[in-house]
């Protein structure tokens, strides 16, 4: 990688910062670069010596203050015109409680999905259980002179437990399912303030 | 070690650098290497540190046709390495504490 395609990548990965942040991070790093070719580095070994971009990406990302970047995210192209921020301000009523409105169902949608899962979970627990109920059951009968009664328990302890444990592997799953949805929904959350910037 | 503590340390050993004579980003870090190695990003992260803090202020002059940024300490920064310098006796003592009584060479 020489130095222009080093720069290039990293003004495409700082994207979300504020552009006078940018064009002095571009200018940083092209004086770095250029002091170790002046010192007699090939361009790409000087930018081999500087690091990754993603690990530098990564780095300033992490130590910049989130509000600078949302503030850079959604700031507008331009100011918005007086009748603009009026109509915002008077029709705040509708647009705030629409908004609201799909939080609430997209939050719903999870709280449901999770409370099945949670429920799945304690069918679970409770077949587990019963393998210890049967056994205890059984035992008591057999000892009774129940023999054949007390086997039977036995055996649906066990298969209530083997149920249970099948279920509990299908549960892991889901869960793990929906740590992964809930990850989509904020990534393309997010996503939707980077389209906007990256249309300016 | 301690973030809050790395990070004083980090300021002072960037200020060091530029106390003498004023330096530029690639000095600075080759000046550093043999005592530690630090990265372009967290230099850069210092420099502005240090200059919001008024610690050191910052000029662009030509060099070999193209800018070049050089940094060069200011009264606050000669300071704050004096003041460095006395809560390093404060720490050794606190060190002495700490380790009193303390067997060595085992």
């Amino acid at each position: 990688m020489n130095k222009h395609e080093f720069l290039a990548e990293l003004r495409k990965g700082l994207s979300g910062l504020p552009k006078e942040d940018i064009e002095e991070r571009i200018a940083f790093y092209g004086e770095m670069i250029e002091d170790r070719v002046e010192e007699g580095c090939s361009e790409e070994e000087a930018v081999s010596e500087i690091g990754s971009v993603e690990e530098i990406v990564s780095q300033i990302v992490a130590e910049t203050p989130i509000s600078k970047i949302v503030k850079e995210r959604v700031s507008p192209k331009r100011s918005l015109k007086a009748w603009e921020i009026i109509l915002i301000i008077l029709g705040a009523p509708i647009w705030l409680s629409l908004l609201i409105a799909a939080f609430s169902v997209l939050l719903s949608v999870w709280v449901a999905v999770f409370s099945v899962i949670v429920s799945l979970w304690a069918v679970a627990v409770s077949l587990v259980a019963m393998l210890l109920g049967g056994i205890a059951a059984g035992v008591v009968i057999i000892v009774k002179g129940g023999v054949w009664q007390g086997i039977a328990l036995l055996g649906a302890g066990l298969a209530c437990a083997g149920i249970g444990i099948l279920l509990f592997i299908g549960c892991l799953y889901a869960v793990k399912g929906i740590v992964f949805l809930t990850k989509e929904l904020v990534v393309g959350i997010k996503k939707a303030f980077i389209r906007k910037e990256e249309e300016r | 070690m301690d973030n809050q503590l790395k990070r004083g340390l980090l300021d002072v050993c960037v200020l060091a650098a530029v106390k003498n004579e004023e330096s530029y980003g690639y000095r600075i870090i080759k000046d550093m290497k043999p005592y530690l190695d630090m990265s372009e990003s967290t230099l850069y992260t210092i420099l502005k540190r240090l200059e919001t803090a008024e610690m050191i202020t910052v000029r662009s002059a030509e060099h070999g046709g193209r800018l070049r940024k050089y940094y060069s300490i200011t009264q606050k920064g000669i300071d704050r390495i004096e003041e460095f310098k006395g809560e390093w006796k404060e720490l050794l003592s606190v060190y002495k504490f700490v380790t009193k009584g303390e067997c060595y060479g085992e």
